[in-house]
């Protein structure tokens, strides 16, 4: 580890299809460091959300490399890359994506059930992160019993539970009204501010703002990648 | 880990309570089938086992033969071929333990305000040793009595509760068979139902002589209708048999090729085959039963694929955090066996009911034996496994992103 949490090196996908491979990200090269807060960015089908699911460890690419703190992702087997996405990445999701019939005290605590922690362990980690995302009275209730912006709020515990070096979102304010979203986005700073690396992908400016660094896919490439800068002419 | 997966698949069945209780009906059935059918198999086997028992073990019965007159012939035992002295040469043969000649008929007993009609035995103590038979009370009869005739009754404990009652003790009192008056010198043992169904314990029985002269008259002096035989051993008994033929065929002067005047039955033989048929009757059961288990287990396989579609979604974010396929396997399979063996457990519980409920009023002898309860544990459990794999497998193998995509 030199301080990069991902490096991507000269990264293909390919998407077979009947008539042939189909090219969806072509020669894409990004390197992020530790503590970053990177908005990923772009139109449906440039190819971010593909991008996404390689950098989540839930796909591998075509052809390249790609080097998650240091493990070289592309050609390991699925049960490594199970590990890697308990132990290393935090997902939230646009969705929120909460196990509707646990608690919510149950839903945060899930990971640590993968990663083999004892239950007295698991709870008060749980509970605790609850507390610090401001559901601290809700443990018991399940996501249905709560509003969406509080629902994100558990996803969002949950993807902090094991300690992830790095946490991916995918549109998580796209399901939210502006005033929440703020809330959300808030949240996020916060947690950067702590030092977490956060990855998001949006296609509301408003939202992109948020992070200190821009980058922009079109057509499978990285067209833009802008750090901590203002405004630019059009938004996807 | 495994309790809180436990927990899960607890809780995943209480979400929805119907469902999950028709998928169990299936195993419950199944299971209750088995060991009800295999309580009514056993218990059937038993009391055949029972029948047997009180027959007498390595038993031959030597019945007179069929005589024939002007072309019409009747039965067995009808004709006055067999004689007291072919019993005692037949108790000289090597490999013979005991002889019960018998001479037989049914007749009328009084004792004071009651009368009963019962089967009459007249034969020699031997038969009570053939039959396996002992008294519950007072003694047997003996040479002595047989070679004056004396007037002396043991009586089965049918007669002795028609005659007496609960009350009065039989032993020393005198009862009236065809007229005639008789010392009742003891009580025999119940015996209980015979292999086709007669009540052994209606009979009385007196010594050979007193039931030849004195009760059915004498066409031939000495004849008997039939001799009980007892082999000492059942290897003997095809031995015991070829030899019983050869001596009557010589004591009767048969040539070769004429008719038998007597016929040799081996009633083990024949009891065995009884006993062999109530064991493949019980097995067609079970099997039969069995079947209803095979498509409990495909109830519960059904189910599982079609919960397995419905939580596509959970199995993507399950995976994304974490899960390796191991543990979506585990999870499934998991609630598959909760199923089946929650199942299973209420499915005994119904067996067993049902067993007594077939007991109280029906009145079959049952066996609920801890094997068949284990069996069916063990069936329910490996039906669990089995069934639920595949479902299982395929929730593992599921692609994250195309489960997190599922609506």
């Amino acid at each position: 580890m030199n301080g990069n949490v991902i490096e991507v090196k000269a990264v293909y996908k390919d998407y077979e299809t009947a008539a042939g491979p189909f090219p969806v990200l072509k020669d894409v090269n990004l390197t992020i460091a530790s503590g970053d807060y990177v908005a990923i960015m772009g139109p449906s089908g440039s190819g971010k959300s593909t991008f996404m699911n390689i950098l989540g460890c839930l796909d591998r690419p075509t052809s390249g490399e790609y080097f998650l703190t240091g493990h070289a992702v592309a050609h390991m087997e699925t049960n490594h890359l199970a590990q890697l996405r308990n132990k290393t990445i935090g997902f939230v999701f646009q969705g929120f994506n909460l196990l509707a019939r646990s608690t919510l005290l149950d839903n945060v605590a899930l990971p640590l059930v993968y990663a083999g922690e004892d239950k007295t362990l698991r709870q008060q980690k749980a509970k605790h992160l609850l507390e610090k995302v401001g559901l601290g009275k809700y443990l018991q209730s399940r996501p249905n019993q709560i509003s969406g912006g509080q629902q994100q709020r558990v996803a969002i515990a949950r993807a902090l539970v094991n300690s992830p070096s790095l946490i991916l979102a995918d549109e998580p304010t796209g399901n939210l009204d502006s005033k929440t979203s703020e809330e959300i986005m808030a949240l996020f700073d916060e947690l950067n501010h702590e030092g977490i690396t956060i990855i998001l992908v949006t296609h509301e400016q408003d939202i992109a703002e948020h992070a200190s660094r821009q980058v922009r896919f079109l057509d499978g490439r990285i067209v833009e990648d802008t750090r901590n800068k203002v405004i630019d002419s059009e938004s996807a | 880990m495994f309790t809180a997966m436990l927990g899960e698949a607890w809780h995943a069945m209480g979400a929805n309570r119907l469902r999950t209780f028709l998928t169990m009906l299936g195993m419950m059935i199944g299971v209750g089938a088995v060991v009800l059918m295999m309580a009514i198999g056993e218990g059937a086997q038993q009391s055949i086992k029972k029948s047997i028992d009180s027959m007498g073990s390595n038993l031959f019965i030597v019945l007179s033969g069929s005589p024939s007159a002007a072309g019409a012939r009747s039965g067995s035992g009808n004709s006055a071929t067999l004689n007291v002295k072919d019993a005692e040469a037949i108790g000289d043969l090597d490999g013979i333990s005991a002889v019960g000649p018998v001479s037989m008929g049914s007749a009328q007993v009084v004792y004071a305000g009651n009368n009963w009609n019962t089967t009459v035995i007249g034969t020699t103590p031997g038969y009570l040793q053939v039959r396996d038979w002992n008294l519950e009370d007072g003694y047997v009869f003996s040479d002595s009595d047989l070679r004056s005739s004396t007037r002396v009754a043991l009586i089965g404990k049918t007669v002795a509760q028609n005659l007496f009652g609960d009350d009065v003790d039989p032993l020393g009192k005198t009862i009236r068979i065809k007229q005639s008056p008789f010392l009742i010198q003891g009580v025999l043992e119940s015996k209980g139902q015979s292999l086709d169904g007669r009540d052994q314990d209606d009979t009385i029985i007196v010594p050979l002589t007193t039931a030849q002269r004195k009760l059915f008259g004498n066409q031939i002096p000495g004849s008997v209708r039939m001799v009980l035989v007892q082999a000492e051993s059942d290897k003997v008994m095809n031995m015991a048999e070829d030899s019983i033929n050869s001596l009557l065929h010589q004591r009767h002067n048969i040539r070769e090729n004429a008719e038998n005047d007597f016929t040799v039955r081996n009633m083990t033989a024949m009891a065995n085959a009884a006993a062999e048929t109530t064991r493949t009757m019980s097995m067609l059961l079970g099997a039969i039963a069995s079947i209803s288990l095979l498509v409990g287990g495909i109830g519960i396989m059904n189910i599982m694929l079609v919960s397995v579609t419905e939580r596509t979604r959970e199995i993507g974010i399950r995976m994304a955090i974490g899960a390796r396929e191991r543990d979506i396997l585990m999870q499934f399979l998991l609630e598959a066996c909760v199923i089946s063996i929650v199942g299973c457990m209420i499915g005994i519980l119904i067996g067993v009911g049902g067993a007594y409920l077939v007991h109280h009023f029906l009145g079959s002898d049952v066996v609920i034996s801890s094997q068949s309860i284990t069996l069916a544990f063990a069936v329910a459990a490996s039906v669990g496994v089995f069934f639920g794999f595949y479902p299982a497998k395929k929730a593992a193998r599921m692609n994250p992103i195309e489960a997190l995509r599922f609506q």
